[in-house]
């Protein structure tokens, strides 16, 4: 069976330790002699690779930055859940393990969810013992923030840089292996193809993106940690580097992609500000614990927001969801914030924005205790808008930020590759049709740290490995393809820079398969990618040589498979004629705009086979089973 | 507005460079800087010409990638601001700006105003790391940590590794990246048990990499983007002479 998710059998709470127990083991003397890939150096990729050095693998780790400690999980500002119920609010791993699976509307493995909360409760303690400076009490205990999608205080956090501190602890681990000698870290190096023999993965092509150089790398298994694909839309809240092409590439050998319509649009971004526009800033979801969310009641007041009494303000998330208020989860909170400006009550000069608005929060807490909160967050703000939101309220608005989908994986975070294993956000595992705030931390995390060193070791136990050298004429195919692909790039010599089909595919994707989606506007889109695609491949201009440094070139073939992304995205949402999670069909909602599910015909993973260029890809299926959660509707009324 | 560009264009690490003019007319000022030089490289690819080569990532300050000089200060004018996060308000209509990448021994030029600063991994591979595998934690709250002493530490931890305070020395230290590591740690219990031997071996990996001596001018911390401050350099000349003094120098010499 192709997408044998392999869970584990028994009750929930003790899968992961049948699993475990179950697994084979290596014998502590031979790790040394298995070798392993480690794609990225993210809160994923830079765990899994440190433990695995500690446990005595050869590991080979490779990012393109020029450390890996700039990996895109530094930007994660808000938090990491775990459910230690230090706050003796009720929360235990049962409940952080429902919120989830509801959260994610119901399309998520049951499974591995449970393992997930499992599992947070033994990275808090990790990340503490490596020196992660988290927020703490007077008492010297650990403080916690609340999240959206929760009703409990279970997300612990480092200032707004909690990312860039779980990162560093990573990080530090990682390099306390490169100093042992366990592994090696290569960084500007961009893997742009995989390499299969016999049916396994074995390895990569990398280009040095210093040099130019064009190599193979072997190993006895490859792991991806290579983060998400946010920028299929252009314009988002990930980093200007962040890309598919790992797993783009390796979908193209072999590896099934899953729902990759699954994308979150985070509520709380700063608002595009013109046609220049880089990327998108995103304002860490804690906001919403102090700020209130509004727009006028008026179509088109101009007023400056201080002019505007408060019976002329609509607190749109708190009248519509009571319960959760400011803290509903973001795909509603996103596309409640849609629908006002939608309605002409948008605010800013592009009427696409709404109010966070922190006056009552001043006034309740104080500027200082406000400040230790959010200073760094304060201070972002005004430095990008000009505007110091200690006097005006913040302008907000919707953007790409994370995504759910990726390449499919079983319960060991095994690929439809053998010996190809994907972790962190690069994979689809955990999260459903919408991803919680504060858990893709989580996840990356337990993934690294937790899963990925056991899982590894039983797949390296129980698979035979014959020696293989670069010679492998697998390795000269991938070379050449690689070699191929530069060669096509370089050749257009076309009219457009690489950014200008870049931004002309983010409006397509972001028009049609954004925060709404309906059959007749995918149809476009679907139609429209491939036209822009073939233009790509006529008229881009990409100058200079493979052999130098060349950041066009780079962008070039990221961008080149984005326009490949985007058309099965858009084909994966047409397919999916419901409304859930992130993924919202306009065909399918209530009379006041919610979301509406049909479990009937999609309680279901989808995983897409590549088939060649051209070729329609195949559709899977893995059907989902609840058996401890039910399906409900999802209301946070 | 109107902006003149003055820039360092070097192709590679072996040929030498030499700064180049580049007038750009129609600047929004709600753009940022790095926006501003995206413009400017759309423009050199339509004409053909090579673009500017420069690090960048998150754009959001935070990732440490950015970073050249902007008439003679490490990420411009602003404090504690990283030139992604600069914008375009800042600066007047008609301004020249002259940018140049770090310049430290230590830093080779890649090209244009990139440099390679692998030299700060080495120094966190010599010890800036508590020696904990993974497994083998307490629970969280074992170990209380005042509230203070954590914000201390976070205060120190919220280093980028930019270089900036590299480049701004004219010793080329640095001083104040490796203290902020040292203190990090040195600030919370976890830290403690490798403290003396962190110092001597990360104190040692900088000077073998070529960083100079920090003589307390004071610049580093002017420039730092994280606004890190010059008593972590203190603390871990502090730790590191208690150190040379309690322990046998050898470890010194392992960096
Ligand atoms: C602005 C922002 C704020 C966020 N805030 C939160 C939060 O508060 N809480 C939360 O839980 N989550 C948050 N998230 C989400 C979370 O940060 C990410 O999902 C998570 O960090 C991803 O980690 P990762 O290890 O999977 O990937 P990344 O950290 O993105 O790492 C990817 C790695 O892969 C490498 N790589 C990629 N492609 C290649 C290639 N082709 N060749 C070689 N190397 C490659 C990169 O160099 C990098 O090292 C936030 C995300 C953003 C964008
Ligand atoms: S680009 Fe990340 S800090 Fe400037």
């Amino acid at each position: 069976m192709r997408h044998n998710p392999r869970i584990p059998s028994g009750a929930v709470e003790t899968m992961w330790d049948r699993c475990r127990f179950e697994m084979k083991l290596v014998n502590p003397a031979n790790k040394r002699k298995y070798s392993v890939i480690v794609v990225g150096s993210g809160l994923a990729g830079g765990a899994g690779a440190a433990t695995m050095g500690e446990l005595g693998y050869n590991v080979k780790c490779f990012c393109y930055q020029d450390s890996a400690r700039r990996a895109h999980s530094i930007a994660a500002q808000g938090g990491i859940n775990a459910a230690k119920n230090y706050q003796n609010d009720g929360d235990s791993v049962w409940r952080l393990f429902y919120d989830t699976v509801k959260g994610g509307d119901f399309r998520a493995r049951e499974a591995n969810v449970y393992r997930l909360a499992q599992l947070s409760l033994n990275i808090i303690d990790q990340c503490v013992a490596q020196g992660v400076p988290f927020a703490r009490e007077y008492g010297g205990m650990l403080a916690n923030r609340s999240f959206g999608g929760a009703q409990v205080s279970r997300t612990f956090y480092a200032r707004g840089q909690t990312g860039q501190q779980l990162l560093l602890g990573a990080y530090q681990a990682l390099m306390r292996q490169v100093d042992a000698g366990r592994v090696k870290m290569f960084p500007r190096a961009e893997m742009l193809d995989l390499i299969v023999i016999d049916g396994k993965a074995r390895g990569i092509v990398t280009r040095d993106m210093v040099s130019g150089r064009i190599e193979s790398h072997l190993a006895d298994a490859v792991v991806l940690g290579t983060g998400g694909y946010g920028n299929v839309f252009y314009l988002s809240t990930n980093a200007k580097g962040c890309n598919a092409t790992a797993i783009w590439r390796a979908y193209k050998r072999g590896a099934d992609f899953a729902n990759p319509c699954f994308t979150q649009i985070h509520p709380t971004c700063i608002p595009v500000s013109g046609e220049y526009q880089s990327k998108l800033t995103l304002m860490s979801e804690s906001l919403r614990n102090d700020g209130r969310i509004w727009v006028p009641v008026a179509k088109g007041d101009k007023r400056p927001a201080s002019q505007i009494p408060e019976q002329e303000r609509d607190y749109f998330l708190e009248r519509r969801y009571p319960s959760f208020g400011n803290l509903a989860p973001r795909d509603v909170s996103s596309r409640a914030a849609k629908m006002v400006c939608d309605e002409g009550r948008g605010v800013g000069h592009t009427g696409l924005g709404v109010y966070l608005d922190f006056a009552d929060a001043f006034q309740r807490l104080g500027r200082a205790t406000m400040d230790e909160r959010y200073g760094n967050l304060f201070e972002m703000y005004e430095q990008i808008t000009g505007e110091d939101p200690h006097s005006v309220p913040m302008r907000i608005f919707p953007a790409s930020h994370y995504t759910m989908g990726g390449l499919w994986v079983d319960y060991r975070l095994m690929s439809t590759i053998p010996g190809l294993f994907v972790i962190g956000e690069a994979n689809f595992s955990d999260h459903g049709a919408n991803r919680l705030g504060a858990s893709a931390l989580m996840q990356g995390l337990a993934d690294g740290y937790f899963i990925i060193p056991y899982t590894l070791g039983d797949y390296l136990a129980s698979n035979k490995f014959e020696k293989v050298s670069t010679d492998h004429p697998a390795c000269k195919e991938a070379e050449d393809n690689v070699n191929g692909i530069t060669r096509r790039l370089l050749g257009v010599n076309g009219r457009h820079t690489v950014d200008h089909f870049h931004r002309e595919l983010g409006k397509i994707m972001w028009e049609y398969c954004g925060m709404a989606r309906n059959a007749a506007g995918l149809q476009k889109a679907l139609a429209r990618i491939p036209e822009l695609r073939d233009e790509f491949w006529r008229d881009v201009r990409v100058l200079g040589e493979n052999e130098e440094l060349n950041q066009s070139l780079e962008k070039a073939g990221r961008v080149a498979d984005f326009l490949e992304l985007g058309e099965l995205l858009c084909l994966d949402a047409l397919e999916r004629d419901e409304s859930c999670g992130g993924h919202f069909r306009e065909e399918h909602q209530t009379a006041d705009g919610e979301a509406i599910r049909n479990d009937e015909r999609f309680c279901h993973v989808t995983a897409w086979e590549h088939r060649g260029p051209g070729v329609k890809p195949v559709q899977h299926r893995e059907p989902l089973e609840f058996h401890y959660v039910l399906p409900s509707v999802r209301s946070y009324k | 507005m109107r902006i003149v560009l003055h820039i360092w264009r070097q192709k590679n690490g072996r040929s030498s460079g030499k700064m180049v003019r580049y007038e750009l007319p129609d600047i929004n000022s709600h753009m940022s800087f790095l926006e501003m030089l995206d413009v400017l490289n759309e423009r050199l690819i339509e004409k053909g010409e090579d673009p500017v080569a420069f690090d960048h990532d998150c754009r959001e300050g935070i990732c440490g990638m950015c970073g050249f000089v902007i008439n003679g200060t490490a990420h411009g004018p602003v404090r504690g601001t990283t030139v992604c996060q600069l914008h375009m308000r800042h600066f007047q209509d008609g301004e020249e700006l002259y940018l140049e990448p770090w310049r430290a021994k230590a830093f080779p030029v890649i090209k244009d105003l990139m440099v390679d600063r692998g030299a700060f991994d080495r120094i966190i591979a010599a010890g800036g790391y508590v020696s904990v595998s993974t497994g083998s934690a307490p629970d969280g709250n074992a170990i209380p940590i005042p509230k203070d002493n954590a914000e201390l530490s976070m205060d120190a931890a919220a280093c980028i590794a930019c270089g900036a305070c590299v480049a701004a020395c004219p010793n080329a230290s640095a001083a104040l990246f490796t203290a902020a590591k040292i203190s990090h740690l040195a600030l919370l219990p976890q830290g403690e048990p490798e403290r003396h031997q962190r110092s001597l071996r990360m104190v040692a990996q900088a000077n073998t990499e070529g960083f100079g001596a920090c003589s307390n001018v004071g610049e580093c911390e002017a420039v730092c983007p994280k606004k890190i401050t010059l008593e972590n350099i203190a603390r871990m000349f502090r730790d590191y002479i208690g150190a040379s003094w309690t322990r046998r120098p050898a470890g010194a010499s392992r960096g």
